[in-house]
């Protein structure tokens, strides 16, 4: 009964995971270029609810703060990110690590270190109860948001002409171009949308985590795993992994095996990566594989 | 197609690892010129990663220490210059430490939260015989079979965390024939806080009904909220560090778990982090800023006119060592560690802003002085975001010798290596 549970609640967790992991996978995907400083959107996202709340509450940091994020994602994109689209991936590696430092000591000197308080607004706290299983009733709204998040984001890519531009760009940047279509804007607009979504995990983890200048870096590493065992360029990959990772993890603690929880999902990487070296769903990209 | 970028998996794996290699070697720093009328003082503390915010505590509190002992005339006349780093990791630590020793010579090194670090850090101090006190480290290792006698410790260690809490749990009734169900955080500090709770557990009857070690970087408790739930424990024991306890404390709020909560590692700004409302149960800390002291009352006042916000106990920590390394130059006019380390192992006394004066036990170089417990307010009862709870007396009370708490010779001995 209790590792029904778990198994219940490592599902619903991996859901945090796949509001960053999907940014993540966007971005690269299109670009090549790992975004390290991914974690540090989140962080700010963190932060600008905590500066927004006391005037507009919890509702308008989750509608504001994502934005500003995004904003902040195209301004990046438009400076910084365009300029190493084409060239050895060490380079935008470099970028966005030092981007992350700079993010972090940015957060420190105006926030302090010391974690910053903040709780779940009054209106959704509470618990659920079905049969034996408890659950908060705020991860139960912030599942919800999740889901539709990333449902609306499933169905921009592949039901809209924005997706179809943005997945022909993912598997042949030079080919849309030979069409005559410049990726330039979705480029920006996919960096927004994912950034946004990073901005956006850090307003729905603000209440129950610690808000402090390097929690990005506490999410930033499961999220990379997840995109690494889904496969690159593979919506439903990064979904499926995301389930997984917080599925093991969940059930590693439930069955007292707590301390190998985080080693599990590595683990779970090596072997995803030794059957399927381009991860569950990964598709050949003649782009990336010479 | 000749503009495509070289990119491969097996690329990007070296790049990532490249990084990672570049980001743990320290960044070089401006060799400083020697000086004859400055005493350098060495500062090492986690300033980021998850015992990060604490460590900014202690910064902001040597600071303070070393600009009031400079207000004063400094010691022996010459003037205190502080060379503070990050320490990051045990290797870092160990490095920076050798650096600031040979290099900067360096009269003695102050801080570390990270026990593993202190170890570290101790290793180089004895082998260059430089002192260095630790003010945040709390395994009974360092005391016991990693004791060293060029480190000397302000921050108590696990047992007397253990047997302050523990004297509040036996009044509360939460030990005799009850079950505990205890998150352990690991990595060394962990370890030795779950081996003297389990110790203290065994000795007064109690038992633990669960006992699960958390990786240091896990952030979600949910997993665990619902064991815990699942065992309806008398008390859950929180053995976590740093920000995790801050988590920790949100998520079981959310949860709506109502067990008795406790702890044996604590420290004020994680329950300020967690707020009112979330904050719950009884944890021991080694001071805190509502203690009735004249002296306490100077510091928190001097502290709080500065920053803008009042200390937690990891700043009187590296503010205490910082003023016993100052007085201590002093009284003895040298700044040479052996001569230091045979005056503290005699017995001197030292304020320590509490109730009594402390000193350090010359076997195993631990400062004895007074301990809290504090005791979460309910929310309806908290006046503002930093007087969230309410403090217990002093343990040691006023008639016990104030080595009561600390571990015994049969608990954790010491035998200084040569």
């Amino acid at each position: 009964m209790l590792l029904m549970q778990q198994i219940l609640n490592g599902l619903l967790d991996g859901v945090y995971y796949l509001l960053i992991a999907l940014g993540l996978s966007l971005i690269f995907s299109l670009g090549g270029i790992v975004n390290l400083a991914h974690g540090a959107f989140f962080a700010i996202g963190a932060y600008l609810t905590l500066v927004i709340s006391p005037y507009l509450g919890f509702g308008g940091a989750l509608v504001l703060s994502p934005v500003l994020v995004a904003l902040l994602g195209i301004l990046i994109e438009r400076t910084l990110f365009r300029r190493f689209y084409r060239s050895d991936p060490i380079l935008s590696l470099l970028l966005t690590f030092g981007l992350a430092m700079v993010a972090e000591q940015a957060l420190r000197m105006i926030f302090g270190a010391p974690p910053l308080s903040y709780s779940i607004p009054q209106a959704l706290r509470g618990q659920v109860v079905i049969g034996n299983f408890i659950y908060s009733f705020y991860r139960v709204v912030l599942i919800g948001i999740a889901v539709a998040c990333v449902a609306g984001l499933w169905f921009l890519l592949q039901k809209t002409p924005f997706g179809r531009v943005v997945r022909a760009g993912v598997q042949n940047p030079d080919m849309v171009g030979a069409l005559g279509i410049s990726l330039q804007p979705y480029m920006a607009a996919v960096a927004a949308l994912g950034i946004g979504l990073a901005g956006l995990a850090g307003v729905l983890l603000a209440p129950i985590y610690a808000v402090h200048p390097a929690m990005g870096n506490e999410i930033i590493t499961p999220a990379f795993v997840v995109v690494v065992i889904g496969g690159l360029g593979s919506f439903w990959g990064v979904v499926v992994a995301a389930l997984l990772v917080g599925l093991v993890k969940g059930v590693m603690v439930g069955i007292g095996y707590s301390a190998a929880s985080t080693a599990a999902i590595y683990f779970l990487m090596l072997l995803v990566l030794l059957v399927r070296p381009r991860g569950l769903f990964g598709e050949r990209m003649t782009r990336l594989e010479q | 197609m000749p503009d495509t970028p070289q990119f491969t998996r097996r690329r990007l794996l070296q790049s990532a690892g490249g990084l990672a290699l570049a980001s743990s070697i320290a960044a070089p720093s401006v060799l400083l010129a020697q000086s004859a009328d400055v005493i350098r003082i060495g500062h090492l503390t986690p300033r980021t990663g998850f015992l990060g915010p604490l460590g900014e505590y202690g910064v902001m509190a040597i600071d303070l220490a070393v600009e009031e002992i400079n207000a004063k005339g400094g010691v022996m006349g010459r003037k205190i210059e502080l060379l503070k780093e990050d320490s990051v990791n045990p290797q870092t630590a160990s490095t920076k430490a050798e650096r600031m020793i040979e290099r900067d010579k360096v009269a003695c090194i102050i801080g570390e939260i990270s026990s593993a670090s202190c170890l570290t850090i101790a290793q180089v101090a004895q082998r260059t015989k430089t002192l260095f006190i630790n003010t945040g480290g709390n395994s009974d290792a360092l005391r016991g079979s990693d004791c060293k006698r060029y480190m000397f410790h302000v921050e108590s260690q696990n047992s007397m965390y253990v047997k302050t809490a523990g004297r509040a749990h036996l009044r509360d009734g939460l030990v005799k024939g009850k079950k505990w169900y205890s998150l352990t955080a690991d990595y060394a500090f962990g370890h030795d806080l779950l081996k003297v709770s389990k110790r203290f557990m065994e000795a007064n009857g109690g038992q633990f009904v669960g006992d699960d070690l958390v990786p240091t970087d896990a952030a979600d408790f949910s997993s665990y909220l619902l064991k815990i739930r699942d065992a309806k424990p008398d008390l859950v024991v929180i053995n976590l560090a740093g920000n995790q306890i801050t988590n920790f404390l949100k998520q079981y709020a959310e949860f709506g778990l109502t067990f008795p909560v406790g702890g044996f590692g604590f420290d004020t700004a994680l329950a300020w982090a967690a707020g009112k409302g979330n904050f719950v149960g009884t944890w021991p800390v080694v001071w805190h800023h509502l203690i009735e002291t004249p002296g306490t009352k100077a510091f928190v006042g001097a502290f709080t006119k500065k920053y803008g916000k009042p200390p937690e106990n990891q700043a009187w920590g590296d503010y205490i060592a910082m003023k016993i390394v100052a007085q201590t130059i002093n009284d003895l006019k040298s700044a040479e560690s052996p001569k230091f380390i045979e005056h503290l192992e005699k017995g001197a006394k030292f304020d320590l802003l509490k109730t009594r004066e402390g000193y350090f036990r010359a076997s195993d170089h631990q400062l004895m002085h007074e301990m809290y417990t504090v005791t979460a307010l309910p929310a309806d009862k908290v006046k503002n975001q930093w007087d969230i709870f309410t403090s217990g007396d002093p343990v040691p009370g006023p008639d016990e010798s104030l080595e009561v708490i600390a571990a015994t010779k049969e608990e954790n001995s010491c035998t200084f290596p040569a």
